[in-house]
């Protein structure tokens, strides 16, 4: 149920988001969904790719901080009101969110929303039991 | 200008008789030392050397140095000459594995250091007239103090302020008509921006004199801060390990070195890397024997401060001799407002956290009048978290670690790994971009 994700410490200087991205092309990884976490100091850099362990064995080997981490995918209607839905059920069950990023697939159809929960475990629990799609890694890079 | 001396007899004592009076205090230090002292018993026995192997001053070069390490290896009291029952007061500076080094006083210590810094007072044109701002910190510091008796002592008022708080202080130079300043020259800067914040015109201040010291500045800075403070500003020296302020201090007749205190503190300059004592006027490591100091005598103390010795004739009257301004250092010590500061304490901080490498470069600048220290750290995989509150909790434990043992506050910054420049052998750990 958890898909994992890779994050990469950025320093806030010129070009190193440009430089991420070039590894990534040169060794044929497809990125699915990022977004970029920034402070005055600094950023983190948070991905979901096709290929996680290469990613991170490519960054790492170019000088890059990698981390990995599970998140959650939550499928939902690309439509009014779907993600105010996943974070009602969420918040019923007093789970905070660590933090999130939404992309939307190409169809156009559903939005697929990631989330860092404090709670994992529970928040899948509460997803799947309020009904919500969850992804896996799989499907994420299938979409 | 009319000069006027503390203790006319001896500050202007030709130096056949101030030497004379050198070498009976010398003789009779060494002496005592080598007797109630077993650092110094055994070092002078390793060094072959005895008591009575002092027939002159040049002597002096014959016994072991002192150095910071020593009085750290005897911590706290070991180099005390005097029970502690006639100790009247400790005073501590920070030291580079946590522990401070600690100094000692006996009454008699606490008079012949009230006196020199009277001595230092006078000759920047300070009377019993005067009322004297102590902006320097009371405390472990050997400043704020130090200071304060000197004043008592040549009898003028004490306002013992001590740091922090500008907009008071400026309120209090006002309300009380302070005429003489003594701080820290980038705290004097401080308090000059403090004044343009409350519109507080300078020249509608009593200030006359500054005395300021504990850490280096440049003529460039003097220049900035007479024309900012309205005020004649002279320089002071002085280090815990020796007694405190009042070992050397500028007159108003020159801006060429500080007059030291020569019956009291005997200084030589040397070679730094071979210990050689070298010719007058040559620039090298400061070094001073104190002559008259009972509970912490020091003989042949490094100070690992760059300067050199004067011996002209000052225009003061003066024969003491002069000591120019400390150009640097021999060894990697920063100074941060008025702080030292090794790289080695914050290397112990950072490995004393778990995860963290031991990758880091210390960036000090000057912004406005304040210096500022950034502690760059490497994130390695050990440390990084994906999630920015970890990170940010990380640089603010660093930053408090580092206040908590070195009592300064600096900015952690968090930088990729391998971004700190690795040089062949040794790191270069510190960047100081102060002009001074």
């Amino acid at each position: 149920m958890l898909v994992e994700q890779i994050a990469v410490f950025l320093e806030n200087k010129s070009g190193r988001l440009a430089e991420i991205t070039a590894v990534l092309a040169e060794n044929n990884i497809n990125i699915r969904a990022l977004s970029v976490a920034d402070t005055a100091d600094f950023g983190i850099l948070r991905l979901i790719v096709d290929k996680v362990e290469k990613a991170k064995e490519v960054l790492k080997d170019n000088g890059f901080t990698v981390g990995k981490t599970s998140v959650i995918a939550v499928e939902v209607d690309d439509k009014t009101g779907g993600l105010a839905k996943v974070l009602k059920s969420i918040k019923n069950a007093s789970i905070n969110v660590e933090y999130m990023y939404a992309f939307v697939n190409k169809t156009g159809e559903n939005a697929v929303l990631i989330f860092r929960f404090e709670k994992m475990d529970e928040a899948i629990e509460t997803l799947q039991k309020d009904g919500f799609t969850i992804l896996t890694r799989e499907q994420i890079c299938a979409l | 200008m009319t000069v006027t001396y503390w203790e006319e007899e001896i500050e202007t004592l030709p130096r056949v008789g101030l030497e004379s009076i050198q070498l009976r205090r010398l003789q009779h230090l060494v002496a005592r030392v080598y007797k109630t002292v077993k650092p110094y018993k055994r070092k002078m026995d390793e060094a072959g050397v005895r008591p009575e192997d002092i027939k002159s001053l040049a002597d002096l070069s014959k016994l072991p140095f002192t150095v910071k390490d020593d009085l750290r290896d005897n911590y706290p009291f070991g180099l005390f000459t005097v029970p502690l029952d006639e100790v009247v007061r400790v005073h501590a500076s920070s030291g580079t594995t946590g522990k401070p080094t600690v100094v000692g006083y006996t009454a008699k210590d606490i008079t012949t250091w009230s006196n020199v810094m009277a001595r230092a007072l006078c000759c920047a044109g300070a009377t019993k007239g005067d009322m004297i701002h102590n902006a320097y910190g009371y405390g472990l510091f050997t400043g704020g103090l130090g200071a304060h008796y000197g004043i008592e002592r040549l009898g003028a008022t004490a306002i013992p302020v001590s740091g922090g708080n500008s907009k008071r202080q400026i309120t209090i130079m006002k309300d009380f008509g302070s005429t003489v300043l003594l701080s820290t020259p980038s705290y004097a800067l401080n308090l000059a921006d403090a004044m343009d914040s409350m519109n507080v015109d300078p020249k509608s201040l009593s200030l006359r004199v500054g005395i300021f010291g504990a850490e280096p500045w440049s003529e460039n800075m003097r220049e900035e801060v007479e024309r900012k403070l309205n005020l004649k500003a002279t320089d002071i020296y002085g280090l815990s390990e020796v007694m405190g302020p009042g070992v050397a201090q500028e007159c108003l007749l020159t801006d060429r070195g500080m007059h030291i205190f020569e019956d009291h503190f005997l200084p030589e300059i040397i070679d730094p890397d071979t210990g050689e004592v070298l010719p007058p006027g040559e620039k090298g490591e400061l070094v001073f024997t104190t002559l008259t100091k009972e509970a912490f005598p020091i003989i042949r103390y490094r100070t690992k401060d760059i300067s050199r010795l004067i011996y002209d004739q000052c225009e003061c009257g003066r024969t003491l001799v002069r000591m120019e301004k400390v150009t640097g250092r021999t060894d990697d010590m920063l100074i941060i407002r008025g702080v030292n500061v090794f790289p080695s304490q914050v290397e112990n901080v950072l490995m004393g956290i778990d995860g963290v490498e031991p990758h880091y470069q210390i960036v000090v600048d000057r912004e406005g009048n304040l210096d500022t220290m950034q502690v760059q750290v490497e994130v390695s995989e050990g440390v990084f978290s994906d999630e920015i509150r970890i990170l940010e909790n990380l640089s603010k434990y660093i930053q408090k670690e580092i206040k908590d043992l070195l009592g300064v506050t600096c900015k952690v910054k968090l930088v990729e790994p391998k971004t700190i420049q690795r040089s062949e052998g040794k790191a270069q750990r510190v960047i100081d971009n102060r002009k001074i």
